[in-house]
């Protein structure tokens, strides 16, 4: 049977993907924040995952305002890296676990999760950059994905206790596949940043390490922590940590912390990275 | 046995404490209808040939488009805040930082008060505080409990 063994939650600000592109990873300005990410990429080499199930929100690329898919699973076989209006990046192309994804996708809706089913789409820095942070520049990414794209755009996004649900739901899911695989799930965005208005430049590095104490803890409370807490405490792009709930969901009441890292600022943002596994 | 059903969220009262936060836009609904052809404009600009024909003539470009007039004259100004409340969202809007060259962080500090080194100096400092950001109605209250402190 498939084994959830992990979760990480990381910070998938674009500015990272372009360190790592223009070999900054090392400078005065990003060497802080890569080397919080030194011990997780040692760590994912012995740990070999075969699947991440990486949870993320599409931010303009894939989709636009035509569609706007609340809970979207990616289905497909591969993914490409997209043009988000500079090219694509220089990555590896984005293999998929179409296997996996597909008896996910089908557990999730008999489960009452009616989500979207994703067969073709390119997938932008919200994806590729945890993959960079995690595996650094490899060839060929060490693992499979199944992309699990969340709207924290439009309002209403999901509720942090849906996104707990689902994660729970997901863990479920990952439980009854038949096949052998060591799977983890990463929950992706945030932490606090606000990216539009007089009040950008919004971050809180308090509110941001009670939420990682939160994640640790043996407790459900961050389920029930309401949106406009993340708007008034975290700034309107603070949201995206909902997304950190669907992998917290994902493994169980009790957690170890293998890993816990938190920096400011990247660009506009608070960068925030833990590593958890079920105990 | 069935489980009782959750009573429903009072809709109203969420969509009103959304528009309390000072200082920004949140992306309701609402504003994504009323900016739904700004935002597909822009949109529009992921592709290195319509980002030229943009470029060449912005308002020729613009008038292919069924939004508003105030709309365009924000869009030809880069004048963001206005923007945001036409219903702009920052991430589609962020395809024309781009097809003007201009760093996410940029973009964002012309939405502030603040030059662009401010801004970036701020950020290295830790950021925006939250006290004093949170809500509307509690800086108006602050502030009436100040007037009749000093007597106003």
């Amino acid at each position: 049977m498939a084994r959830l063994t992990a979760g990480v939650g990381s910070s998938h600000v674009p500015l990272l993907g372009v360190a790592v592109d223009q070999g900054k990873t090392g400078d005065d300005y990003f060497g802080p924040i890569f080397a919080g990410y030194d011990w997780t990429r040692e760590w994912e080499k012995a740990e070999k995952p075969d699947v991440v199930i990486l949870v993320y929100n599409d931010h303009a690329s894939a989709f636009d305002m035509k569609i706007v898919p609340t809970f979207a699973i990616g289905c497909g076989e591969h993914y490409k890296p997209a043009d988000e209006g500079w090219g694509p990046r220089k990555v590896p192309d984005v293999e998929g676990h179409a296997d996996l994804a597909w008896h996910i996708a089908q557990s999730l809706i008999l489960d009452d999760f009616d989500m979207t089913i994703i067969n073709e789409m390119d997938v932008d820095h919200g994806l590729t950059v945890p993959l960079s942070m995690m595996f650094g520049t490899p060839e060929k990414w060490p693992c499979k994905v199944v992309p699990l794209a969340v709207n924290v755009v439009t309002y209403p996004v999901p509720s942090g206790n849906r996104c707990w649900a689902l994660g729970e739901a997901v863990a479920r899911a990952v439980a009854s596949f038949p096949e052998d695989l060591n799977v983890q799930i990463w929950g992706t965005g945030g932490m606090s940043h606000q990216l539009q208005g007089p009040r950008a430049g919004l971050l809180n590095r308090e509110w941001d390490n009670k939420f990682l104490d939160m994640l640790e803890s043996d407790d459900d409370a961050a389920r029930w922590i309401p949106h406009i807490e993340y708007l008034r405490e975290t700034g309107s792009e603070g949201i995206e940590m909902v997304m950190w709930l669907i992998m917290r969901g994902a493994l169980g009441k009790k957690v170890k912390t293998l890993h816990r890292h938190y920096h400011i600022p990247c660009s506009n943002t608070a960068i925030g990275h833990i590593v958890l596994e079920p105990a | 046995m069935t489980e009782a059903a959750k009573p429903a969220a009072d809709i109203h009262a969420y969509l009103a404490e959304l528009e309390d936060i000072p200082g920004t836009r949140v992306y309701t609904a609402a504003r994504a209808r009323k900016g739904y052809h700004i935002n597909q404009f822009a949109m529009s600009l992921m592709t290195g040939d319509n980002r030229e024909r943009f470029k060449a003539d912005e308002r020729a470009y613009l008038d292919e488009w069924p939004i508003s007039e105030e709309a365009k004259a924000a869009l030809l100004k880069r004048d963001y805040n206005t923007l945001l409340d036409l219903g702009g969202n920052v991430y589609f809007l962020s395809k024309l930082f781009s097809t003007d060259g201009l760093s996410f962080a940029e973009a964002v500090s012309t939405m502030t008060d603040m030059t662009f080194p401010e801004y970036r100096d701020m950020m290295l400092k830790g950021g925006r505080s939250p006290v004093g950001n949170r809500s509307i109605k509690a800086n108006l209250a602050a502030a009436g409990a100040e007037a009749t402190k000093e007597g106003y």
